[in-house]
């Protein structure tokens, strides 16, 4: 049996990412479950307008951490982090503001979840919370917002219908039109396209390659594969730790601890 | 292997024997059901014509029908239709939403599971204790309010339930773009409930439109048409409990064509119920 000895391989490895500029900084991150501690000492840069992917198996940490970001976390009394998470200079731990937060931060969840309202409601929701657009702009608003989606051609002709009439797919990308549509500087997407098939999985892989232009995205998923093609940096997460953090070329070429070149081999997970 | 066949010969008797009980147990209450429904019918469609919705209740030997009745009926069970639903909406909202975890919310979700089963003579008496006695009067606010104590706790279970079964990730959906999680339940929750909340609401308006224990005590009875609730109303259970137990033949008419309306009433409020459900499941 080829498990992870736990006697040995407990190095990690955290590389610099040099000049590049850091739109969120998380510093010895720790996070608790009621007592139970689910994410020990992270300390991870998200690099600004790059695509980071967060992989490791169930239970590693990789969604808690997506979601202290937007701390998603603090809607369930028992949840609590510390350390520092600095995004633009600013500890979102200590922000008292969380809606505004959310909208700086926005969020794509594993399953599609589409508002029981129409295909433009849907994108105009988070819209018309923190600003009051004509129904020009806001046309051209939801407009835009589809189209980065990749969703504005199968839907432009069924704006009224209902988001959940759409399929699986298109409702994830209907989720994703939603998100952008507020133009949040950071996009989280929580394992995106584990509930989609393989054609709709490529195009919202291609979404997010073109969605980097413009905001900072941190993607958690378990296909390795999708990690490699869409992600400039990759950390490895193990047990509430970040094993390893580079650029994502070198982590799945050349990873620098025994741990992450199991994970990445199929040894385990 | 004997052993295993008389087993199985065992499993087969006690299968069979346990079908036939489950069978004539249903075919006993579907036959109660009948006998109901077949005398109501027989006796109540005689009674059955235009005064009954155009007259109001007569003096023994004299012509009339159930008019102050049905709307005196209609206009309690739609007032208190109106306090249930805010009561219920809101208190089921914030036990599935807010309190719901806390030891005060375990509280109110008990009593409001006691106030479920409670004998609704008792809720008849305790409105009559805190309304009818205080204002030295019978009234149809007093029967709509007591209806309400009746309906309330059913429509905040339902509410409680329906929001609950939403996924959470609706909820966190709505937060992760940055709105307050009341505007998340007003315009995302409470709109994806709607046909629970709704269906919930028509049953616990089915069940009140029948009582008439809790109504003795609060609305009592009014022999004339009157739109003013702030006395005695007339209403139909009350209506037909009296007019059943007198010697004329002419107000058992009526009480049976009233039993009459409301079943049928009642089966339309419930039939209307389970499609509105059933639109729930399709979206």
């Amino acid at each position: 049996m080829n498990t992870l000895n736990p006697t040995e391989g407990f190095e990690t490895s955290i590389a610099s990412v040099g000049d590049a500029p850091v739109k969120v900084d998380v510093r010895n991150l720790n996070f608790f479950y009621g007592g139970s501690p689910a994410l020990k000492s992270v300390s991870i840069p998200f690099v600004k307008n790059q695509v980071t992917a967060l992989i490791g198996p169930s239970g590693c940490g990789k969604s808690t951490l997506l979601r202290t970001l937007n701390r998603m976390y603090a809607l369930y009394p028992g949840q609590k982090a510390e350390g520092e998470i600095i995004l633009d200079g600013e500890n979102i731990l200590a922000s008292k503001d969380l809606a505004r937060l959310r909208a700086r931060v926005g969020m794509v969840f594993q399953k599609p979840t589409p508002f029981p309202m129409s295909v433009y409601d849907n994108v105009a929701f988070g819209v018309r919370l923190y600003e009051t657009l004509s129904k020009a702009d806001m046309d051209v608003r939801v407009q835009d917002a589809l189209t980065r989606a990749a969703l504005w051609n199968e839907v432009k002709d069924n704006l009224k219908g209902p988001g959940l009439g759409l399929s699986g797919g298109q409702q994830q990308r209907l989720c994703v039109a939603r998100g952008v549509a507020v133009r949040p500087e950071v996009l989280l997407l929580d394992e995106p396209t584990s509930a989609l098939d393989p054609i709709s999985s490529a195009k919202l892989e291609e979404t997010v390659t073109q969605l980097k232009a413009d905001h900072t995205i941190v993607i958690v998923t378990h296909n390795l594969g999708q990690a490699a093609r869409v992600s400039d940096y990759t950390g490895f997460m193990y047990l509430g730790e970040l094993v390893e953090f580079g650029p994502t070329n070198q982590v799945f070429t050349r990873p620098a601890t025994r741990r992450t070149s199991d994970y990445i081999t199929g040894r385990f997970g | 292997m004997t052993a295993s066949a008389s087993k199985v010969a065992r499993r087969k008797l006690t299968n069979v024997v346990f079908e036939a009980f489950c069978v004539v147990v249903t075919v006993v209450a579907l036959v109660a059901l009948a006998a109901i429904l077949w005398s109501l019918l027989s006796q109540g469609v005689g009674g059955l014509n235009l005064d009954i919705f155009t007259l109001s209740t007569p003096a023994p030997g004299s012509r009339g029908g159930l008019a102050n009745a049905i709307v005196g009926s209609l206009m309690m069970c739609g007032l208190a239709m109106a306090i249930a639903l805010v009561v219920g909406v809101l208190g089921g909202t914030w036990l599935a939403e807010y309190g719901g975890r806390s030891l005060y919310g375990s509280v109110v979700r008990f009593i409001n599971d006691v106030l479920l089963s409670a004998p609704s003579i008792l809720v008849g008496l305790f409105v009559y204790e805190i309304l009818v006695a205080p204002m030295k009067g019978f009234s149809g606010f007093a029967g709509s309010v007591a209806l309400a104590l009746l309906a309330a706790p059913v429509i905040m279970r339902t509410t409680e339930d329906v929001l609950l079964l939403q996924a959470a990730t609706l909820r966190e959906a709505g937060v992760a773009l940055g709105a307050p999680l009341s505007l998340v339940i007003r315009s995302i929750l409470w709109r994806s409930g709607t046909s629970g909340i709704l269906t919930g609401a028509l049953l616990a308006f089915a069940r009140i439109s029948g009582e008439t224990a809790p109504l003795l005590f609060t609305a009592l009875n009014n022999q004339f048409f009157s739109l003013d609730l702030r006395h005695a109303t007339a209403n139909l259970p009350v209506v037909i409990f009296n007019f059943a137990l007198s010697a004329y033949d002419d107000w058992r008419r009526l009480a049976w064509a009233g039993a009459l309306l409301i079943a049928a009433f009642v089966l339309a409020v419930t039939i209307l119920a389970r499609i509105v459900a059933k639109e729930q499941r399709r979206s």
